[in-house]
């Protein structure tokens, strides 16, 4: 019971900055808000037991990506997005048909799927566990995303650099 | 005891988010923010799944997701910084040109 209350909760917290994310016009008013959802996920990743997937959660998305998002649109000085004016019919009719499509989907999955429900604390995603996973039996897909990883640092550093620091090469002085 | 269907609809809600910030808005940062939000509802369903039938490698596939989802932001947002040097812009109406 204090679990579904816990639960609830933070879901609601969670929902409710993602709709913040859509309806706020400033872009560092979305960014703050996706903080907010990534923050109370990472409290439903506790509920279900996964503490390690909880503590990344936070360390590398709510902290390393966001602000890496903040510094962006800090440095390119973004002002109040201007809205253009979508067509009327998607308007009329969208609306509606999402919300008629999502209440099905989501009726279906509360009422008709087995009720089985998860069960708290019966799976320790504890850091040893998931280490020994993931330098055993992923220890192949491990080594490619650092290989990824530091193809997309070079990237973003030639893409971010100035295009006539990229074609004069390499400064002699330095 | 929490049923699994509420974890998948709050699932479903933030996935749905995420694509209706994608289509509605105009910022290139908002959007890519969505993409973000996506990655999130996903992520939420694989640990959710990973509880139900006790297997751990979901949380592990989360750990990739979120490894990826690091990459792609960095190159993202350097690609934007790059449109925005040449447009002097953030609204995607604006950039309409693959050029940089």
């Amino acid at each position: 019971m204090f679990h579904l209350i816990l639960f609830l909760f933070f879901g609601l917290i969670c929902v409710a900055g993602a709709v913040n994310l859509l309806v706020q016009s400033h872009p560092i008013n979305s960014a703050l808000s996706l903080i907010v959802v990534m923050a109370s996920l990472a409290v439903e990743y506790l509920l279900l037991g996964a503490e390690f997937v909880a503590a990344v959660q936070v360390i590398v998305y709510a902290g390393a990506i966001m602000v890496l998002f903040l510094i962006t649109i800090m440095l390119l000085n973004a002002g109040k997005e201007e809205r253009t004016q979508g067509s009327r019919v998607a308007f009329l009719l969208g609306i509606p048909g999402v919300l008629i499509g999502g209440g099905l989907i989501a009726w279906t999955l509360v009422t008709r799927s087995n009720t089985v429900s998860v069960p708290i604390g019966a799976l320790l995603g504890d850091p040893q566990q998931i280490a020994r996973l993931l330098f055993r039996d992923f220890l192949l897909p491990f080594e490619v995303t650092s290989v990824l990883i530091l193809i997309a640092i070079m990237g973003a550093v030639v893409l971010a650099s100035k295009p006539e620091a990229v074609a004069r090469g390499p400064r002699k002085d330095a | 005891m929490i049923p699994l269907s509420y974890y998948l609809v709050l699932s479903g809600i933030l996935f749905v988010c995420g694509v209706l910030g994608f289509l509605i808005k105009r910022n290139i940062i908002t959007i890519f923010m969505s993409i973000e939000l996506m990655l999130n509802g996903v992520n939420l369903s694989f640990v959710a799944f990973a509880a139900q039938w006790h297997s751990l490698s979901g949380q592990v596939f989360v750990f990739f997701v979120m490894v990826v989802a690091a990459a792609e932001a960095a190159v993202g947002l350097a690609i934007i910084i790059a449109v925005y040097r040449t447009r002097e812009t953030l609204n995607v109406d604006q950039v309409n040109l693959l050029k940089l």
